[in-house]
């Protein structure tokens, strides 16, 4: 009995493996036709969800794939999603790609990681999803094979993703908007990919959502009241932060910068919509006012050395009130001071700040020649005890090594 | 008193430690290769080399730099008898009011130093860290080219030397 029950679940879990991953036919391009008004909708929803950022590389044509997205399970290469019927998704119909977006399937029936965020984009609308690929599908067609992923055994596996879907991935179809802010966020923009933790199969803890989590080495603050930001966020900040620089808090540096590129060219409201939403989220009672803190006798006392560095080199534009375009008044304003480790800090010192060529915007030196581990280990601390009430992180000299050499590395 | 090592000499200098290395240079060792221009790290005209690297020496205080290898502009070449790259500099005429062009010789000194044979691409990624007012980019890009070129032409007659029984 209990056998026959076992080969029944067996069959069954058979049968729908392979009636979800079902190749889907070619389709020719020739015979798509697109209203003006959806590949507008569409790429403004590309802009939202900031595809660009994994599928077009620094230099390369738009969405013909190739940048590498650094995973603890290895290294993925976003894919060509231009319209090239070979290499990009040009023999995609529209039903194959409703099921990548909301299924992670791809046209031939294999699991795609969810390093692509369906379990995001399955809240998509249809009419959402006709206005992407009809944006997708008038690009210019790009020739370009994608690069294989380098992940280590088992993850390397695809059909294990089923099981991680079975596990993860609602199956729920979103067919009207209740709140277009949070249906943004949660949707297109993906905001808890990176600002929500993982677990250890890679997927976000439900139970600690936008509780703040990583992208790239980079820490990724909370969107929600467990915020350590000592400017409370409201939506007019917010907005700026999103489309550009925001003089209380600073700018989006690390994964975020090319988030902030892209919502630039969104449509106001959508990123209004999204600035009203995390204002929401991030929003505690009864706290309206800023904390800025700045200890600097204590800190200069306790570290020396660090003082000493921070007069010589960083004085000279974050010791003028905010005077020098785009530095905020105190440094105590920026949240990454208040993390709850210092890598963001540490890649600002060793990368610098660049912006993106012909845009306006802050620039910072990299300081990654000038200064030694040990000297950057000092300024870390010393900016950490003049400016949080947080205990000291730990191992700062080690942290700078470690990024160092990840950087340096190709 | 801080010991500095100079395109190869020591100078013993009584600054205060906090002092930028451009001050220094300039005033205590009267070496005005290095320009002043923001002083803020961003416009690359008082660009040095220390330890093979380019720096920013508006923003290096001299109490990080004994025991490292500093080399400006006046450690490359004289008038009468300057470097390569220098020599290219002139030969290119890449330069119009000559302000930004100590940096940029600076900078792209430590990258051919450290690669003889630089694609288009990497020139330019490295010396974007500096500014020319002037729009003379064409003709800078065209006079590291040129001096790559001069090196590579060294590197090989040097191996075909080291090939000669």
């Amino acid at each position: 009995m209990l056998f026959s029950i076992l080969v029944i679940a067996v069959l069954a879990t058979a049968v729908l493996y392979f009636a979800t991953h079902l190749t889907m036919p070619a389709e020719e391009r020739a015979q798509r036709a697109f209203a003006p008004d959806l590949v507008k909708r569409g790429g403004e929803l590309a802009a939202l969800g900031y595809c660009a950022s994994c599928h077009t590389a620094e230099s390369g044509k738009p969405f013909a794939g190739g940048p590498s997205l650094a995973t603890p399970f290895g290294t993925i290469y976003g894919t060509n999603i231009t319209p090239d019927a070979e290499t990009g998704i040009g023999a995609w119909s529209q039903a194959a790609f409703n099921r990548a977006m909301r299924d992670g399937v791809d046209r031939l029936g294999r699991d795609l990681y969810p390093a692509f965020p369906y379990d995001h984009f399955w809240r998509l609308t249809d009419r959402d999803l006709s206005a992407l690929y009809a944006f997708l599908m008038t690009r210019e067609a790009v020739r370009a094979s994608n690069k294989a992923n380098e992940l280590a055994f088992p993850y390397n596996l695809r059909p294990l993703l089923a099981g991680w879907k079975l596990l993860y991935l609602s199956h729920f179809r979103v067919t009207e908007r209740f709140d277009l802010g949070r249906d943004l966020v949660e949707g297109i923009a993906h905001c808890g990919a990176c600002h929500t933790p993982r677990d250890g199969l890679g997927a976000e803890i439900a139970s600690k959502h936008l509780d703040g989590g990583e992208a790239e080495d980079w820490w990724a603050p909370p969107l929600n009241r467990t915020s350590p930001a000592p400017v409370p966020w409201t939506e007019p900040s917010l907005f700026n932060y999103l489309r550009n620089w925001e003089a209380g808090h600073g700018g989006g540096e690390g994964p975020m910068k090319p988030v902030v590129a892209a919502l630039a060219s969104a449509p106001e409201q959508d990123v209004r919509a999204i600035a009203v939403y995390i204002a929401s989220t991030l929003a505690k009672p009864g706290e309206s006012e800023a904390h800025v803190e700045d200890k600097q006798a204590q800190a200069a006392q306790g570290n020396p050395q660090g003082a000493e560095l921070y007069a010589g080199i960083c004085a000279t534009c974050h010791e003028t009130g905010g005077r020098v375009p785009f530095t905020v008044a105190s440094l105590g304003q920026h949240t990454s001071l208040h993390a709850p480790d210092p890598r963001n800090v540490i890649h600002v010192i060793l990368e610098g700040i660049h912006p993106a060529e012909g845009a306006v915007g802050a620039i910072m030196p990299s300081f990654a020649d000038t200064l030694g581990d040990a000297q950057i280990g000092e300024i870390v601390a010393y900016l950490r005890t003049r400016f949080s009430s947080e205990p000291q992180w730990r191992n700062i000299p080690n942290e700078v090594a470690r990024i160092r050499r990840e950087e340096t590395s190709p | 008193m801080i010991t500095l090592n100079v395109n190869g000499r020591s100078h013993r200098v009584e600054d205060e430690p906090n002092t930028p290395l451009l001050y220094v240079l300039r005033d205590t060792l009267e070496l005005n290769g290095a320009k002043f221009g923001c002083g803020l790290g961003q416009c690359g005209s008082c660009t040095v080399v220390v330890d093979g690297k380019p720096v920013f020496s508006c923003l290096t205080p001299i109490s990080i730099l004994p025991g490292r290898k500093i080399t400006t502009l006046e450690g490359l070449g004289t008038e009468e008898a300057p470097s390569p790259l220098q020599r290219a500099f002139i030969e290119e005429q890449a330069a119009q009011c000559g302000y930004c062009i100590p940096g940029m010789i600076m900078r792209a000194h430590a990258l051919l130093t450290a690669n003889h044979a630089p694609t288009d691409a990497q020139v330019r990624e490295h010396m974007s860290a500096n500014l020319c007012r002037c729009g003379t980019h064409m003709r800078i890009l065209a006079a590291i080219r040129r001096a790559a070129r001069g090196m590579q032409a060294a590197d090989a007659s040097t191996i075909k030397q080291e090939l000669r029984p």
